[in-house]
């Protein structure tokens, strides 16, 4: 099963790359996505993937899935969708701003090229 | 008092809540960040005391045992930190009121400042690995905003990229903490650095050194990750950029040396070869760049990238010498960035531009200001008695000790090349012909002089009272040198 998640989160990564060294901005966006996306599922996949209860007190069972990585996943989910928020936003307000979606045309510093 | 090194991380953080409240009030705000950002100074100044008294000081969050709770951390390195950062905020705090505009002012710049201010005392502060990733967070989401406040064309357009990069070397950081936990099955810094004892380091490990290089060199800027911060640092206004030059890249130089001392100490032939060879491209790049501008802010912003190779050396040969030489430059180094950002702002109000070219003759109208600036020069440049002499020199003296010549050269001749790029601002902007200015008032020019005057005060009798701080600087290198002491203190037993 881990070999199957390992392949899983190389693929997203590779899109990832793949897609953050294209042109457009929203491309850039949607690749960081993915990259989180893989992200997170290594986090979930590195920790086991050994059969297990929910980790629920309630369950009463004889063992239960690390719940370590869920917390941390967590975190990382909440922290990655705020800069993916922030991220959007500064895309449409450069886009208003500078007229272009196109990172080729985003280049130099005013009065200094 | 037990909860002692809470209060750096928790003073900015009430206070940022609470000037959210009143952010249509901008004296208000000015007053509250300013008066609080004291206390933040004073609650660290005490915290140095205490270490220096007592030893490393740690705190169990929610009284959970060591290995299995958040804890804090604070033994002397982290505490001369965070007493510099929280100085170095507050000046640039007292800079802002004439420097940054209303307009920003009213949109949440001092409250985005506090929120900084908790991300970078609480990265130097945390004994938790991926604590240290969500501080991390907290810093850079701060800086995103301010990269980007006031939204002009070019800080839209830098910003962006500064964001990406962040994004893919935050993700970076979540896949190496993934790995790390993977392998050792603990987050607590302490702990993980007792399971990398047990089992020497074999392959695998070396490997998530690699990436923590990688993840920590991008956000710290090192040869070949430092390709996105001349663009970004160019973007933001003087005060932004004085607390980014001064504090940013700094949090991943100490994330470096903490895990190149504390975790991967064992196998020191293969990373930290590694380091020492990117340390010395970063100081022959930045130096390139340095020399290569005629903008007064590139100028400085190359200064950082060459400062951060020369501390990234001395951690590199692993001498007990360079390690307290790298301690004492990485403060020397904060303060002396933030006083010449600041200083050269003023500059760049009073003459209303960056072009050394177009500069001149500063000394006539302004001679405070001129005679300022050459004492900072001298001070960065590493001229006897100031401040950038003794860092450099003990981080020689542990280079060519180890047999590093050739290393300990290139940051010999660097130090030439960084006075003759500061000295070039000097002749060119404030020596020569005077020309017309467009700029600001002598008396507005005057009170931004005088907070960045302090900092370079600081940092003069920070080199004259060199020998009295030694036995905090000598503390804060044992640390780094005897990671046990580390360990003991964290996991008490």
């Amino acid at each position: 099963m881990e070999i199957l998640m390992a392949i899983v989160v190389g693929i997203l990564f590779t899109c990832a790359v793949y897609l953050m060294l294209s042109k457009s901005l929203l491309r850039i966006i949607i690749g960081t996505a993915l990259l989180s996306h893989g992200a997170h599922l290594l986090i979930l996949t590195v920790s086991g993937l050994k059969g297990g209860d929910a980790p629920l007190y309630g369950e009463h069972a004889a063992s239960y899935v690390d719940p370590l990585p869920q917390a941390l996943i967590l975190t990382a989910i909440v922290i990655s969708f705020g800069v993916t928020a922030f991220f959007l936003v500064l895309a449409y307000r450069a886009y208003q701003e500078l007229g272009t979606d196109n990172v080729d045309q985003m280049r130099g510093t005013e009065g200094n090229d | 008092m037990i909860n002692l090194l809470i209060l750096p991380i928790l003073i900015p953080l009430i206070t940022a809540v609470i000037l959210m409240f009143v952010s249509k009030y901008v004296k208000v705000q000015r007053g509250i960040s300013a008066i609080s950002t004291a206390a933040t100074v004073i609650a660290s100044l005490v915290l140095i005391n205490t270490v220096f008294l007592d030893g490393i000081q740690t705190v169990n969050l929610g009284s959970w045992e060591a290995p299995f709770g958040i804890t804090l951390v604070s033994d002397m390195f982290s505490a001369l930190l965070v007493t510099t950062t929280s100085i170095i905020t507050l000046i640039v705090i007292l800079y802002s009121f004439k420097s940054i505009g209303i307009d920003r002012e009213r949109f949440y710049y001092y409250p985005v400042v506090q929120f900084l201010l908790v991300g970078v005392n609480g990265a130097f502060t945390t004994g938790d690995i991926f604590n240290l990733f969500v501080f991390f967070e907290v810093m850079l989401m701060s800086s995103y905003v301010l990269i980007v406040l006031g939204g002009t064309r070019n800080q839209l357009r830098e910003g962006i990229k500064y964001i990406l990069v962040n994004v893919i070397s935050s993700a970076l950081f979540v896949i190496t903490v993934a790995y790390l936990y993977s392998v050792l099955g603990t987050l607590n810094m302490a702990d993980i650095s007792r399971k990398i004892a047990e089992v020497d380091q074999p392959g695998i490990l070396t490997a998530i050194a690699i990436l923590f290089l990688i993840v920590f060199g991008l956000k710290g800027a090192i040869f070949p990750l430092y390709f996105w911060l001349p663009g970004s640092y160019y973007a933001p206004p003087t005060p932004v950029l004085a607390l980014f030059g001064a504090l940013l890249t700094k949090v991943g130089v100490y994330s470096i040396i903490r895990t190149n001392t504390l975790f991967f100490y064992h196998d020191t032939g293969f990373t930290h070869e590694i380091l020492g060879v990117l340390a010395i491209l970063t100081v022959v790049l930045g130096c390139i760049g340095a020399i290569a501008y005629w903008d007064v802010k590139k100028i400085i912003i190359y200064n950082i990238i060459i400062a951060v190779g020369v501390i990234l050396f001395g951690v590199s040969t692993m001498n007990p010498d360079a390690l307290e030489g790298s301690v004492y430059y990485l403060v020397h180094d904060m303060i002396i960035k933030a006083a010449l950002f600041l200083l050269i702002g003023v500059m760049i109000k009073i003459t209303g531009t960056t072009d050394l070219k177009k500069m001149g003759g500063l000394i006539k109208e302004y001679p405070w200001l001129g005679w300022t600036f050459l004492a900072a020069t001298f001070s960065l440049a590493g001229i006897p008695p100031l401040s950038g002499f003794i860092g450099k020199l003990m981080i020689l003296k542990g280079g060519f000790s180890e047999g590093d010549y050739l290393g300990a050269a290139v940051v010999l001749a660097s130090s030439l090349l960084v006075l003759y790029s500061v000295i070039k601002i000097f002749l060119n902007g404030i020596w020569g012909a005077p020309k017309p200015y467009h700029g600001i008032t002598k008396g507005h020019a005057r009170y931004l002089w005088m907070t960045s005057a302090v900092l370079v005060l600081l940092a003069v009798l920070y080199g004259f009272g060199a020998e009295t701080l030694r036995p905090l600087f000598t503390q804060a290198a044992e640390v780094l040198t005897d990671p046990n002491l580390y360990i003991d203190a964290v996991l008490k037993e």
